[in-house]
């Protein structure tokens, strides 16, 4: 075994562990108010990290030489996408936060933490030990990683009732889907004698047992959990709803990316034998997830809320790629991916910048009624970021939808892709109701606090992506996506 | 004008307009917006006259590879040119109905509408049949947003209806054409016009298509979002709806459901002729009993949209032509209407018909363009309305006499509520001392006007200015679905051939004899 093989390959995990442990040191001596410099120091490292992805992303990497330590990880092109993805939302999530801490928006608690950013570069650590995982136990110690930081990150408001009750939710139930994953781990293992991915790839060949059927099953509903596909979303709305804002930001994006990154490497190295066994699974709940997510939404009062549904109903789009088990629909999977990214983080920072004379945070349709009279910037960007995710072209959010169905279609689940694609319609209601509450109704006029420059620019940016121009990434994006899901389809 | 991209530039003034307009003051707006559309009109004269009548059949082509998936590719042919010529066309018209009627928000709608503008052209003249999606899916966001935020008081609900039932059908177009490109392999629709798709699959796909177009047409009986938008749509959404928006529909059945799939067109032939019927006579009797003028006018249109329909999937060249001779003039027509309507709702703020009456004494301009309008919307010969329906109903006529009889029907009905509706308005007593002070058109109602009158009147009695261009497309058309036409149920029957003529003078023989 190669340790500096292994090294080199795992270099920006090994960066981001040690930024963090560093932060942390400088977190303990001079407590909270080194958070500026703290947080400062955190992007950087994140930034950094991201960098290392860059030749590797443009090559392309695959095959034997991206095992690490033994086959424990799998470091390859796939790997590498959804690391971007997660370091670049990571990101944003630490560029939005201080705003928010800062002002009246945090209630009794005002002021940075410096533990915030110390948290989400340890989360990251996490999500980029899951997304390159290829083996259970590598898989379980991210998964774990990752999900620790974010019960803490969803209660870091201590003294916030709701921000508490999040906290609690998400680890209860978090937990349950942990240990529900190991159960269908040890089942596997049980019945294959490995924890490898190869390893129990291996021993599932042939005829599928009862017993490893159950793993199988066990694995995925655990796996639903993470990514909140119905029927296991039930969490979502409460946690988005009580997480502070930047922090559900934060969940919206990079551990859904994990999350999708993991269950596909699941599905395909390990089970990728057994297509018949999970297809149905996973096209029951991208079905589900469609519909439900956006049943769920059409009630709602506050837009976080509504956003939490909006997350549930655009992983029903993703697992539609997944369900399609080809190299296209894993390549379409991750273009959505990166757009319900930039789509998801505009629609936070637009929340975010919902602020009162006194900084505190509007969360419900209420207060945003008439919003395009008293702030005709934040409502233009938040009427793009809807229609976008509503998927209405031109803008970025059709073209998600566009791979995602073109890969249904060509796979031949025609009518499957033409159930969901109605369904889709559903969720153009709630959508528009955003764009009818902002455009057609009379000013409430109490959106009247300034936002900081950090928030205009994230707008700016995430408004740019998703706009009509963003097509011109499109065939840069499509060729990134096509060179990690080939790694993928490699590795089996 | 050669290499000049025209196409991609007329998109691109009116979009560089609606940057402005999204950010300037009322005034500033207004103007910018006018001459935004006034150079994109000019340009549109510039293509028409640079089009090669009898030359290539796409013309004005333009490809770059810029989008991973499908390409940026414009071109047209003479249906897309006329089309486009009607767009642009209505457009500066449209900026003008808006002048004063519109007072809040200026910069957005004028925006909107310059907006709404590109994707018109950009639909027309995709030939791409991704990019054609997403123009055509595109035009559902400023719409929304006209009839939402300067509508009447209904606008929600109407705005509401009317995204959610234009969605719904073009969702499962998507599908289709996923399909279609993957059976293909090719995404250029001249290519895909060609395609023998599997008369199986045909089916399906053109049922997907019509789920689509017949919303946007629409047929009957998914028309209701029509008198809905139409009627709190402010006037110049409302011609944007009538004049373009609704011959979308029409457009995509010309361009998509009959040359992709000419079996199934021929196999659905009498579900497109039942439902078409069932629109002409029952929106027509709807029509004739509104008390509202714009809702008379909207039923009016699903009226005239099934003669378009009907014309359609006649299978032969009178029928086509026709057809897209009654979009051309239906499109000036009813948005001429709608003008009218807009004119005197300005000045008494209701669209009631009964609070008018007399029109004609003190407004005696108005009356005049109104009963031009009037009597094209009938059918009047000497008008556009006159070409178009006649050649749709003897294309019709060749292909199911029953059909042509029942539509017919419509041609008198629509005489009818027309007839009455202007009958209540403009002749009888003046009832209202508020409409009676009417002032009559402004001069720049005159310069709405004049322009439509000129091209109804061009169109009635100069209609092959119109048909030349697109003969030979029609002509290929027709060539690419005669093969599937459907059998006919006008059974002329070969009488007996008489043993004279008619004028054959008795006793010719004899008189002959007596000459020897």
């Amino acid at each position: 075994m190669d340790f500096a093989h292994s090294f080199a390959l795992i270099a920006p995990e090994l960066l981001l562990t040690g930024a963090g442990l560093a932060l942390l040191m400088v977190a303990a001596f001079s407590g909270d108010k080194a958070a500026r410099l703290v947080s400062i120091l955190a992007v950087a490292a994140l930034f950094a990290a991201g960098f290392m992805l860059v030749p590797g992303l443009h090559f392309g990497t695959d095959g034997p030489e991206t095992l690490a330590f033994g086959g424990l990880l799998r470091i390859d092109s796939f790997a590498l996408f959804a690391k971007a993805l997660i370091y670049l939302a990571a990101i944003a999530a630490l560029i939005i936060a201080p705003a928010f801490f800062n002002s009246a928006a945090a209630g009794t608690e005002r002021g940075l933490r410096a533990e915030y950013p110390i948290l989400v570069v340890f989360a990251c650590v996490g999500m980029s030990v899951m997304v390159s995982a290829s083996d259970f136990m590598s898989l379980y110690l991210g998964l774990e990683l990752n999900s620790l930081t974010a019960y803490v990150l969803a209660a870091i408001l201590r003294r916030d009732l709701r921000s508490g009750e999040a906290g609690l939710k998400y680890f209860v139930l978090g937990a349950l889907a942990s240990g529900i994953i190991l159960y269908g781990m040890s089942l596997l293992y049980g019945f294959t004698g490995s924890t490898s991915f190869t390893g129990v790839r291996a021993g599932l060949e042939g005829e599928l047992e009862l017993g490893a059927m159950f793993g199988l099953i066990f694995v995925m509903a655990g796996l639903a959990f993470k990514i909140s596909a119905v029927p296991f979303h039930m969490w979502t709305p409460d946690v988005y709803e009580g997480a502070p804002t930047p922090v559900t930001a934060f969940f919206a994006t990079a551990p859904k990316v994990a999350g999708v990154a993991l269950t596909a490497r699941v599905v395909f190295e390990v089970f990728g034998g057994q297509v018949l066994a999970w297809q149905q699974i996973v096209m029951f709940a991208a079905l589900a997830s469609i519909v439900f997510g956006a049943l769920g939404a059409i009630g709602q009062e506050n837009l976080k809320r509504l956003l939490a549904y909006s997350s549930i109903n655009n992983i029903g789009f993703i697992l539609l790629g997944l369900a399609v088990a080809n190299e296209a629909g894993a390549a379409a999977m991750l273009v959505y991916l990166f757009i319900y990214v930039a789509m998801s983080i505009g629609s936070f920072v637009a929340l975010l910048m919902l602020r009162g004379e006194d900084g505190a945070l509007f969360e419900t349709f209420a207060d945003i009624r008439g919003l395009s009279l008293t702030q005709p910037a934040i409502a233009w960007a938040l009427l793009l970021f809807m229609f976008s995710l509503a998927g209405i072209p031109p803008l970025l959010g059709f073209y998600s939808k566009f791979v995602i169905f073109q890969a249904t279609v060509e796979a031949g689940l025609v009518a499957f892709g033409a159930i969901a694609i109605a369904a889709s319609v559903i969720g153009a209601f709630y959508y528009i109701k955003f764009v009818k509450v902002m455009f057609f109704d009379e000013p409430a006029g109490v959106v009247t606090g300034k936002s900081g420059a950090a928030h205009w620019a994230l707008l700016a940016l995430t408004a740019l992506i998703i706009s009509p121009l963003g097509y011109l990434l499109t065939p840069s994006l499509t060729d990134l996506a096509a060179k990690a899901a080939g790694a993928l389809f490699l590795a089996v | 004008m050669e290499g000049l991209p025209i196409l991609s530039t007329m998109m691109l003034v009116p979009m560089a307009g609606a940057a402005i307009c999204l950010f300037s003051p009322a005034a500033l707006a207004r103007w910018t917006a006018l001459g935004a559309t006034l150079v994109t009109f000019a340009l549109g004269l510039v293509l028409w006259s640079n089009y090669d009548i009898g030359g290539a059949q796409w013309q004005f082509t333009e490809r770059a590879e810029l989008f991973a998936g499908f390409s940026y590719a414009l071109g047209i042919d003479g249906i897309a040119l006329l089309l486009i010529m009607l767009s642009v066309f209505l457009m500066p018209i449209c900026i003008l109905a808006s002048w004063e009627a519109i007072t809040k928000r200026v910069g957005e709608y004028m925006a909107a509408f310059l907006f709404m503008e590109v994707l018109m052209i950009g639909t027309f003249a995709a030939q791409d049949i991704f990019l054609f999606y997403v123009f055509f899916e595109a035009g559902l966001i400023p719409m929304y947003l006209i009839i939402g935020v300067w509508g009447g008081d209904n606008r929600i609900y109407a705005s509401y209806k009317f995204f959610l039932y234009t969605l719904i059908g073009s969702v499962l177009m998507l599908i289709a054409m996923f399909w279609m490109v993957a059976e293909a392999g090719t995404s250029d629709i001249p290519t895909l016009m060609q395609y023998e798709f599997p008369p199986a699959a045909q089916t399906w796909l053109w049922l997907a298509f019509f789920a689509s177009f017949a919303v946007k047409v629409p047929m009957w009986p998914l028309h209701t979002w029509l008198p809905d938008a139409h009627v709190q749509a402010p006037t110049a959404g409302s011609v944007i709806l009538a004049g373009v928006l609704l011959k979308l529909g029409g457009y995509g059945f010309i361009r998509f459901s009959l040359p992709m799939f000419p079996e199934a067109s021929a196999q659905f032939a009498w579900l497109v002729f039942t439902l078409s019927m069932i629109a002409v006579v029952y929106t027509s009797l709807v029509a004739l009993v509104q008390a509202d003028m714009k809702k008379l006018i909207a039923y009016s249109s699903v009226a005239h949209m099934a003669i378009v329909t009907v014309g359609l999937f006649a299978f032969n060249v009178q029928g086509l032509e026709g057809a897209m001779i009654v979009m051309l003039s239906h499109g000036l027509v009813s948005g001429a209407l709608f003008l009218c309507v807009g004119v005197i709702y300005d000045r008494l703020h209701t669209r009631e018909i009964a609070r008018y009456g007399g029109l004609a004494i003190n407004m005696p301009y108005y009356a005049l363009f109104f009963l031009l309008f009037t009597m094209a919307s009938i059918g009047l010969p000497g008008t556009s309305g006159f070409v178009g329906e006649f050649l749709s109903l003897a294309g019709i006529y060749q292909t199911s006499t029953l059909v042509a009889l029942v539509s017919t029907t419509g041609i008198i009905l629509g005489a009818a509520y027309m007839l009455y509706l202007y009958r209540r308005a403009a002749f009888g007593d003046q009832k209202n001392a508020d409409a009676a002070a009417m002032k009559d058109i402004s001069p720049r109602e005159w310069a709405m006007m004049v322009p439509i009158a000129a091209v109804v009147l061009w169109m009635g009695v100069y209609p092959e200015s119109f048909l030349a261009p697109m003969r030979a497309d029609i002509a290929a058309l027709d060539a690419r679905i005669a093969t599937a036409a459907p059998a006919s149920d006008s059974n002329p029957m070969m009488g007996t051939p008489r043993e004279h003529a008619a004028n054959a003078l008795e006793h010719t023989a004899s008189h002959e004899e007596g000459a020897h």
